[in-house]
Formats: C-alpha cells, structure tokens, sequence
C-alpha cells in the first residue's frame, strides 16, 4: 500500500494546486497576524477562514482528484494489487498532501508566533477536519460515475455542513427555547464536524462567555478531558464511517 | 484455464452479457469477434474482475475469481484505449509496474526494445501519441511472461511496422503454449494470429469452434467472409422469426 502511495502522493505533488493552496493558507496565516497584536484575536479571525476554506479545498481537490487519477486506478486493477489497497492508498496520499498543506500553511507559523493551548488544538482539529473531508470526498467520488455529478455532491456536503445545518440548528433552539436543549444541541453539534471543531477551539480560547448559558455548559463538558476526548472521537468516527461506507462501495464498483 | 459459467451483467436496463458459459483452455489463441457492443470488452473486464457480474461465475485455474486478486498475476492485458496517469513518464510507470510486481524477475522486454520504447523514456505519457500508448500497452502486457494473455484490439491504432512487431510477438508466444485471448475488428490479423473464434453478438455467444470449421461451413477461404456469411446467417434468421 504503501509503495502505491508514494506513487500517488508524487502525482498529487506535481500538481501545483497544493503547492498554491499552502502559499495561500501561508499568507492568510501570515497576514492575519501581523494584522492584529491580539494573537488571540488573529487565531479567532484565522479559525473563521480556516473552517470554511479548508473542508472546501479538501472535499473539491479529493474529488477531482479521485476522478482525474480513474486511469491511474485501472491500470493498477488490471495488475494483482488488492482493490481494497488501492483504496486506502488512494486515502492515505490525499490526506497526507493536504495534512501537510495545512501543517505548513496554517500550524507551523502560528505555532511559531503564537504557541499555546488553543494554537495546539486548532492544529489538531485542523487536521482532523481535513481528513473528515478526504473521506466524505471518498463518499462523493464512489457515489456516481460523472465527474461533475460527484463534484456537486462533494459541494453539497460542504454546503450543508457550513451553512444549512447551522440554520437548522439555530432554528431548533429558537422554536424549542422554553426547554432545556443543552443535551439535545450537544447531540446535534456531533452530528456536525466543522461545528465540532470550532466548539472546541473556542471554548479553546475562551471566548465561552460569549455564549451564553448553552456556552457555559459547553465549557463544562467540552472544557474536561471526557468532553475533548469526546470530541477528538466524533471526528475520528466522522472519518472512518464514510471512509468505511465508501471502500465497500469502491470494492463493488465497476470500473 | 478460464472456465466462465453462465455469466450475466447488465449495466442499467441494458443486459450486456447474457448467460454465457465457455472454456478457454491454456495452449489456444482465440479471437473475439462481434459487432460493437456486443459485450466482448465486457467478458474481458469480468475475466480481469473490473466489472463485477450479477451472475455467474469465472475461475481461472480451477479458483473462483471473487473477492480474489492474486490470479492476475498470470495475466498481461493490453486494453483498449490504454490510459496512464498523464505526468508520469514512460520510464516511470514500468518502473512502478515493476516496483508492484516484484515477484517477478525474469522480464520480457522484446517489445520495449521493439518499439524503441526505452529511447524515450523521460516523454510524459500525456503527450504520447495514441499509437505510442498502444505500444506501451502491448509491451507491459507481455513484460512479465504470464500464461494468460489477453489483448483487447491490439492492433488498433498502430503503424504498419509496429503491427508486424506486435504480430510476431504473438506468434512467437503462442508456441509457447499460452493461452491468447485477442478482441478485434481486424479480420485478416486474427485469421493470421488465432486458431479458434468466438463470436458474440448481443451478449451471446452465437459460434465457438475452430476457424477450419467455421470456413469449411461457410465454404469461405477467408476468415472475414466466413464471419460475414455467419452474421447475414443469422440477422435473416431473426427477421424470419
């Protein structure tokens, strides 16, 4: 698996895309501190740009990636390598690309200019993120044999996760106010990766009073060792789920 | 060598292969022959496990295919429209294939030196002609010696000269006591390179037998004809009915 990785992750290389996407995290990085001398203020600005641009590179780029490497993957069936292998391979190099994107874009310089607690657990959750996205991306690139039909799958997973579940959270505690939601959003913020991510990051930087009575409780749980192990796992099962649904699917495609 | 029983596929409402059953036995060199769409590239995939049947079953050396990888060890393929990853060069991928397959040692680069493929090793693949990349699949499917072959249009697209290459080749390797399996448009190669013919049309295999019977049949010298005389044959029976 390994060796069809290296394989893959050169091709992934060549391709400038990744090259432009860690400059341009690069630079946001750069900018947003030497914008504001508030190192805590510049990470909060940072998570925000974070969490939208980095699920969207990471589900886009793996998808057309997936499609774009079709040639790659049948010639590879038509040698004795394991379909499975190819799968996992194909996984591993793409979320190493785009995990090392990250780490030079995003983590290393903010590590450097700012290194603390909430610094260390947005490079954690970043990365995490990413993975999250590499695999929904997987989900998308099996689903269908077009390329744009499987791009504008990969869109609506990002789309949902950024902006229609936040409203459909948000109208959830509005019309069920009067009752004791904490629980219940609790529940909800799992069913969300990016949510789950900025929660913790968050609560990270302490900005919990912010929040409110449901941000207090956040804090209780979220700010103990259960509550961030918690986490840490709900993002874990959000990569290996659609991970797993996708290779079975992959292992049945005809190709 | 390859038994393949009662194999059925469809692709959406369209039923593509149609409970087919035939041995191929190690030793003969058949051709594939049928209209376009008539499921040849199809049975190929199935015998390579790339397209999964609904039904049926395919095993080569006596052990069922599914859920099985190792079996293609013993099969070189040259596909159709052969398509590499466009920034890889030449030199590279037979090193990765070679990387892949490094439980073979012993090579076979008759075709690579052939077709003057190790001149122009640093030429990406995206830039190759198509012809070009007939030549790089026709030399990977013979590089490691497997027992099996199977070409799907090996000639197609391919120069004059580099035809005779990739015909003499074959000979050459047929007396080796392989088996070939050759899909092609090309009546006059196959009269040449096959002993034995299957013809399909729509899913089903309408004739399996020598070349001597079908033109003795047909009273045709030439394989083309006789293929021809069968087909007239049979779209008249179908209208009758």
């Amino acid at each position: 698996m390994i060796k069809i990785a290296k394989y893959v992750l050169y091709d992934i290389l060549r391709n400038r895309i990744i090259i432009l996407y860690t400059l341009f995290l690069l630079v946001v990085t750069l900018s947003m501190f030497s914008l504001d001398s508030d190192p805590g203020k510049s990470t909060l600005s940072l998570l925000n740009i974070i969490l939208l641009v980095l699920p969207l590179v990471s589900i886009i780029f793996t998808t057309i990636h997936f499609f774009n490497s079709y040639e790659f993957i049948e010639l590879l069936l038509s040698q004795p390598v394991n379909r499975k292998t190819i799968f996992f391979a194909e996984f591993v190099a793409l979320s190493l690309a785009l995990s090392l994107a990250y780490l030079i874009g995003v983590a290393l310089p903010m590590l450097v200019l700012n290194y603390n607690g909430s610094s260390i657990y947005m490079t954690l959750a970043g990365l995490l993120l990413t993975f999250v996205f590499v695999a929904l991306a997987f989900g998308a690139s099996v689903s269908t044999r077009d390329k744009a039909k499987a791009i504008g799958v990969a869109l609506l997973f990002w789309f949902y996760f950024t902006l229609i579940y936040d409203g459909f959270i948000l109208y959830i505690i509005y019309s069920f106010s009067d009752y004791p939601l904490e629980k219940v959003t609790l529940t909800l913020v799992s069913l969300n990766p990016i949510d789950l991510a900025r929660i913790i990051i968050l609560l990270k930087l302490d900005l919990s009073a912010l929040m409110g009575y449901t941000g207090a409780f956040y804090k209780n749980f979220f700010g103990s060792n259960l509550g961030i192990i918690y986490s840490f796992l709900s993002l874990a099962v959000w990569t290996l789920a659609p991970l797993m649904l996708a290779m079975r699917r992959f292992v049945r495609k005809d190709i | 060598m390859i038994t393949v029983s009662n194999l059925s596929k469809h692709f959406n409402r369209l039923d593509v292969l149609k409970s087919i059953t035939i041995d191929f036995n190690a030793g003969k060199s058949f051709a594939m022959i049928g209209p376009n769409g008539s499921g040849k590239t199809t049975l190929i995939k199935c015998i390579l496990g790339m397209v999964l049947p609904d039904q049926g079953e395919i095993r080569v050396n006596g052990k069922p295919i599914s859920n099985d990888w190792h079996y293609r060890q013993g099969i070189g393929y040259m596909p159709q429209i052969g398509r590499y990853p466009d920034q890889m060069k030449i030199g590279q991928l037979f090193d990765m294939i070679r990387d892949l397959r490094q439980d073979q040692t012993r090579l076979d680069e008759d075709l690579i030196k052939e077709f003057k493929l190790d001149q122009m090793k640093d030429k990406r693949m995206h830039t190759l002609s198509g012809g070009t990349r007939q030549k790089v699949s026709a030399s990977l499917a013979f590089l490691f010696h497997p027992p099996i072959l199977i070409l799907d249009e090996p000639t197609a697209g391919l120069d004059p000269l580099a035809v005779e290459a990739l015909k003499a080749k074959i000979r050459c390797e047929e007396n080796k006591d392989k088996l070939f399996l050759i899909s092609s448009h090309i009546m006059s190669d196959l009269d040449e390179l096959s002993a034995y013919v299957v013809y399909l049309e729509e899913g089903k295999i309408l004739f399996n037998d020598s070349i001597e019977t079908l033109k003795k049949e047909t009273g045709e010298s030439k394989l083309g004809k006789a293929i021809a005389m069968v087909m007239k044959r049979n779209s008249k029976a179908t209208e009758g009915r």
